[in-house]
C-alpha cells in the first residue's frame, strides 16, 4: 500500500520534511509509526511520545488504533493551537 | 455561513455589517484573536501554519454543529495563516441570531471547537529564538462543557 504521509509543525521540523510517499504493509496508525521509527533516528525522536501527537487519515482525526484500510493520506501533528 | 483561511488581513467591522443585513437578525456577537506578548518576553511575531484541505473541512463541520444547535441566521469564521506581527489580527468568528443568547453561546462554541479541532499551529518568534505554542488544558476543559 502506498500512502502520502504529511507532517506539520514541530513534527515536520524534527523529521525534516513536510511530506513523503511511504510504501507500507502497516495495518494501523500505530504500526505505521513503528515502521517509521525503525527507519531512522529522526523519526524515533519525533514519535518518542505518542501522547503529545495527533493523527488524521484522509483529513479526519483518528485514534492511533485506527486501521489504514483504504487510506491514501495520513498526517501527523501536535495538538492544535489555532484561534 | 462562511469559512475563510487566508494570509490577508480582514475588516472586522465590514464582516459584522454583512451579518446584520438580514432583517430578522437582532444580535451579532464577534470575537477577534490578536497576536499578543502575554509574558512580556519580547515576542516579535507569530507564525500560523495549517493543514490545507482538512482545515476548511473542520471549520465547515464546526459551523454546521453550531447551526444545528442554535438559532443562527448567519456566521463567519476567518483565520489567517503566515507570519503575523505583534498586534495583528489572527482570526475572527461572528454569529448572527434573532436573540443575544444564541449569538453569544454559538460564538463561544465556535471558538472552543476551533481551538481543539481545527488544524492550525502557532509558533512564537522572539529576537533570538522561536517556540511552538503548547495546547492548553483549559481549552480542552472549555470544550467539554458543550458535550454534556
Amino acid at each position: 500500500m502506498k500512502l502520502n504521509v504529511l507532517y506539520f509543525a514541530w513534527v515536520r521540523e524534527r523529521i525534516g520534511i513536510a511530506s513523503e510517499s511511504v510504501e507500507t504493509q502497516a495495518g494501523s496508525i500505530n504500526e505505521l509509526i513503528d515502521e517509521l521509527c525503525a527507519r531512522e533516528e529522526r523519526y524515533a525522536a519525533a514519535f518518542s511520545d505518542r501522547s503529545v501527537l495527533r493523527a488524521a487519515i484522509d483529513q479526519t482525526l483518528v485514534p492511533f488504533e485506527a486501521t489504514l484500510t483504504d487510506a491514501t493520506e495520513v498526517a501527523f501533528f501536535p495538538p492544535m493551537t489555532g484561534g | 455561513m462562511s469559512v475563510h483561511v487566508q494570509t490577508d488581513d480582514f475588516d472586522l467591522g465590514a464582516e459584522v455589517s454583512k451579518l446584520s443585513s438580514d432583517p430578522s437578525v437582532g444580535a451579532v456577537v464577534s470575537f477577534t484573536g490578536i497576536v499578543r506578548d502575554a509574558a512580556q518576553s519580547g515576542l516579535i511575531s507569530m507564525e500560523l501554519e495549517c493543514y490545507p484541505g482538512m482545515v476548511e473541512q473542520a471549520l465547515n463541520d464546526i459551523e454546521i454543529k453550531a447551526r444545528n444547535r442554535w438559532d443562527l441566521k448567519a456566521s463567519v469564521i476567518i483565520h489567517r495563516i503566515g507570519n503575523l506581527k505583534l498586534g495583528e489580527q489572527i482570526m475572527m468568528v461572528a454569529t448572527a441570531s434573532p436573540h443575544r443568547q444564541d449569538a453569544f453561546e454559538a460564538a463561544e462554541f465556535l471558538m472552543d471547537y476551533l481551538k481543539s479541532e481545527a488544524p492550525f499551529w502557532k509558533k512564537e518568534h522572539f529576537q533570538d529564538h522561536a517556540k511552538w505554542v503548547d495546547a492548553r488544558e483549559t481549552d480542552l476543559q472549555s470544550l467539554k462543557r458543550w458535550q454534556d
